[in-house]
């Protein structure tokens, strides 16, 4: 047996770790990374700050884990009400607000619910339930779930109305859940963005939207230097800048995705 | 039977247009688990050839745990080791959550088991063959171990390639502490796992094929290499 190249294989294996620039963690959702944005913002960020932004893409739950723990350095999250639990619990410095999509609803074409002349989110979750038509939730403490918690709660419509034969938890990010509504032919709630995006559409059609109350905010939270002294706070302030300056707000602005403008810059300077 | 056909076509042209990051995912696999593989094997096959020579009380209740931590679910392993790397766990200090470092850890605990196992099989049928022998000969435990290690290479080779088949194909544990982040801890399982999110069927598909071929060409290549099936028996 000759070792020689087996040697070789193994020492290459371990050449792993490569120098790195300056990088600074940050943790968004899902729903912000599968819009496309990111891949926008992102070279621009290295190409005007020099700082090189890693992405992990959670759940806005898990996300403000990641920050209490100091395992970022940053998190850009869509939930105000745990941003500012966040912020006052001394995780995060403060809460920035950055811009705004809006979150829309998807069901079979036919819609069997009726959904589509609905005059507001409320009532359109009203139909869902009373026809017992099939709805997928995301169930994974994500912002967007959240969000939906808070429409039926809106709705008059609570845990226990909501049975099983008709709402199905999946348990998962948004693509993994239109995945989900697309298999059982469900209506489901997700952001815009992700669902122009989605490659498996199947029967599934946009049915409703524009109700303010589905408009969605994102806040851009640095973590706290003195809860965790290895955050990289000062880069953290400068991405922070650029995300407030006018060459973000014209990236964001004029974002379109087949045909449409996804996010609203509203950043207060 | 089109998302299938689709997804080949798909493999074929990210292979023939030489893809920057295909290549960059499929290298980072293939790092982080032979890196495992290799780590694994300097303490699994030690540890496994040790345990069929040496005699002890407890013996068989330790094979027997780590035959049954041959089947230790990746997604727990990847929560226990995220949960110790990270920045509020014991070692935290050292930054490594979410680093290529982290996800060879957490295969390293995945794969030791396994490759324990197998070679404490291979080696104690081999120790039967042997023991009379070396025992006359009045070798001491350490050659004993060192002339089983090198006569028993070839089912020891099988070992570790079991593991890196159970290590390239793994996705629990490293997504769970690599944090699947582009051009940083992003390897072909993890991606695969994004794309099917984003309902890119054909795009999964393709690094699932592109994969398996990963898998089967490292086997092939090592087998060449050693000489199996080649000259004789050994």
């Amino acid at each position: 047996m000759k070792m020689g190249p087996l040697l070789a294989l193994t020492l290459w294996a371990l050449s792993t770790v490569s120098a790195q620039a300056e990088s600074l963690k940050m943790a968004v959702t899902t729903s912000f990374h599968n819009s496309g944005l990111a891949e926008v913002l992102l070279p621009e960020i290295q190409k005007d700050t020099g700082i090189e932004v890693q992405l992990l893409v959670v759940g806005t739950g898990q996300a403000l884990r990641l920050g209490e723990a100091g395992d970022v350095d940053a998190i850009l999250v869509h939930s105000k009400a745990a941003e500012e639990e966040f912020v006052l619990g001394g995780f995060g410095v403060h809460r920035r607000e950055i811009m705004f999509n809006d979150f829309v609803f998807v069901g079979p074409s036919a819609d069997p619910a009726g959904i589509a002349g609905a005059a507001s989110a409320t009532e359109a979750l009203g139909l869902i339930a009373q026809n017992g038509a099939s709805f997928v939730s995301r169930g994974d403490d994500s912002g967007t779930h959240k969000k939906e918690l808070g429409l039926w709660a809106d709705a008059g419509i609570d845990a226990e109305a909501r049975a099983v034969s008709w709402y199905k938890e999946a348990g998962a990010g948004m693509g993994a859940s239109l995945n989900t509504a697309s298999g059982l032919n469900a209506y489901i709630m997700t952001d815009r963005a992700s669902w122009l995006k989605f490659g498996n559409k199947g029967d599934l059609a946009l049915l409703y939207a524009g109700d303010p109350a589905l408009f969605n905010q994102y806040a851009y939270l640095p973590v706290s230097p003195e809860m965790h002294g290895h955050v990289k706070a000062e880069l953290a302030l400068q991405l922070e800048d650029w995300l407030v300056s006018d060459r973000a707000r014209d990236l964001i602005d004029g974002y379109v995705l087949e045909g449409g403008r996804l996010f609203v810059f509203n950043a207060k300077r | 039977m089109n998302d299938i056909l689709a997804g080949l076509l798909h493999a074929a042209h990210l292979i023939f247009t030489l893809d920057a990051d295909l290549i960059e995912i499929s290298l980072r696999s293939l790092r982080v688990t032979l890196s495992a593989v290799l780590v694994s094997s300097l303490i699994g096959l030690p540890l496994g050839c040790w345990l069929a020579v040496q005699r002890f009380r407890f013996r068989r209740l330790v094979i027997a745990t780590l035959n049954a931590l041959m089947g230790l679910p990746p997604v727990v392993v990847g929560l226990i080791v995220y949960l110790l790397l990270s920045r509020s766990g014991p070692f935290g200090v050292f930054g490594l959550l979410f680093t290529p470092t982290a996800m060879i850890i957490a295969q390293v605990v995945i794969l030791t088991p396994l490759i324990a196992s197998i070679s404490h099989q291979a080696i104690r049928d081999l120790w039967a063959e042997y023991h009379d022998l070396l025992i006359s000969l009045n070798t001491t435990r350490r050659q004993r171990i060192m002339t089983l290690l090198w006569d028993g290479r070839r089912a020891l080779l099988t070992a570790s390639l079991a593991g890196f088949g159970r290590g390239i194909g793994e996705v629990g544990a490293i997504m769970i502490v690599g944090g699947n982040i582009d051009h940083a801890t992003r390897v072909l399982t993890t991606a695969i796992s994004l794309e099917t999110g984003k309902g890119n069927f054909a795009l999964a598909l393709a690094l699932g094929f592109i994969l398996i071929g990963l898998a089967v060409a490292v086997n092939l290549i090592i087998h060449s290499l050693s000489r199996t099936e080649v000259s004789g028996r050994w």
